[in-house]
């Protein structure tokens, strides 16, 4: 039960942190409630759906097919929350203002919803795919009773749920007017992370032999596995022993997606000003 | 005939060999990287064996973990950055970066209670 339970809640706060954020940085979109809850749906088929063809994915690519899987999901999602912040820099002064104005109300496009409607659905389903596995996994091998497991798989579910709404509600209490910046650099930063896993997955199936030896430990600070370790992980990117690949590709991914919200901050605001009114 | 190319021609071929050579990037990473050992660790009953598999300080290696059990397995080390998903009846091959001498354990994930392995690097 205690296996189920802390597994369950691991995979949950990972998902669900990302979920959280997304519904942060979509204050006030009307409908974003439909998309997310479409995201999260679809990533939980898909990992059903994942789980079951576990055995198929793992050997495709010469055995390396999972780690592969894997990085194009988080590149996917890098790029999703990539664009929705450019997406964000252009237009999120124009909807800041509009939210000051009348409320929640705001006039947004349906694009970076979809966008991030991805992204809460590769979340799950990376996560998601790993619950399922595991709990076949006990259950067929007939160590824990059925309920038991339930019942730890449910308590965990609760867990990281909570948590996650935590984070939520206290992501919504900061005030509109900063709310964009805080999450678009809460994105970044969360982008940033799920580059340097999926640079991790590449080097773990032997693609990129550069720059693997490990640059700092500070799992005697902040273990991997504490649950400090794992939030600030889904958070930030934070791993114990990065390597010098990870840490490359995570700055890069920070000056890349900053740059490109420099680059195209007011020529489609103005176009969106003009429809709007 | 090379003299007779015009600058249009010159310039495809120009970039037809940075495609090619683009291409050819892996293969010479691969010429140049040395053959890597391989250590060959099976999981049955939820047990790995060996338990204690050894390597070469300071060379890289390939971990092929078979797992013969009727259950998935998560095999995970936090030291050497591996999580992977091992189907019943599959091979996992996992890429190990070069190691300083010392222990480096792993665990299979879905089965923490007595899946514990270590690779001993000397």
């Amino acid at each position: 039960m205690l296996a189920a339970l802390v597994i369950v809640f691991r995979e949950i706060i990972e998902a669900g942190l990302i979920v959280g954020i997304v519904l942060a940085a979509t204050r006030g979109v009307p409908r974003r409630g439909l998309w997310v809850g479409y995201g999260v749906l679809a990533g939980t088929l898909g990992a059903c759906l994942i789980a079951a063809c576990a055995g198929r994915i793992a050997a495709l690519f010469e055995g390396q097919g999972q780690e592969l899987f894997n990085a194009g999901i988080l590149v996917l999602a890098v790029g999703m929350l990539a664009w929705h912040n450019v997406w964000m820099a252009s237009h999120g002064r124009v909807m800041a203002k509009e939210m000051r104005e009348v409320g929640s109300a705001v006039a947004a496009g349906r694009k970076p919803l979809t966008a991030l409607a991805i992204v809460c659905g590769v979340a799950v389903l990376r996560e998601g795919s790993e619950i399922v596995l595991f709990l076949y996994s006990v259950a067929a091998s007939g160590s824990t009773s059925l309920a038991a497991m339930a019942a730890g798989g449910a308590l965990g579910l609760l867990g990281g749920a909570c948590l996650s709404a935590l984070m939520y509600l206290g992501l919504v209490t900061v005030p509109a007017r900063h709310l964009f910046r805080v999450t678009s650099g809460l994105i970044i930063l969360l982008a940033a992370g799920l580059a340097a896993q999926a640079i991790a997955l590449i080097q773990q199936a032997g693609h990129l032999e550069v720059l693997t030896s490990t640059v700092w430990d500070s799992s005697w600070l902040l273990g991997d596995d504490s649950l400090g370790g794992r939030l600030v992980h889904t958070l930030i990117g934070y791993t114990a022993r990065p390597n010098g690949a990870q840490i490359a590709v995570y700055l890069s991914t920070i000056v890349v997606i900053a740059g490109l919200m420099r680059l195209f901050p007011s020529l489609p605001a103005k176009v969106d000003r003009a429809r709007t009114r | 005939m090379p003299m007779s190319l015009s600058v249009r021609d010159r310039d495809r071929r120009l970039a037809l060999g940075l495609w090619l050579s683009l291409g050819l990037l892996p293969v010479a990473i691969a010429a140049r990287a040395e053959e890597p050992a391989t250590l060959e660790v099976t999981i049955k009953d939820h047990r790995f064996a060996p338990a204690e598999p050894r390597v070469k300080a300071g060379k890289p290696a390939f971990l092929v973990v078979t797992n013969l059990d009727s259950t998935p397995e998560e095999f995970e080390s936090r030291q050497l950055a591996i999580e992977k998903v091992i189907p019943p009846g599959a091979k996992a091959r996992i890429r190990v970066r070069p190691l300083a001498p010392g222990r480096y354990e792993f665990i299979g994930e879905f089965h923490k209670g007595v899946a514990h392995g270590a690779i001993l690097s000397e």
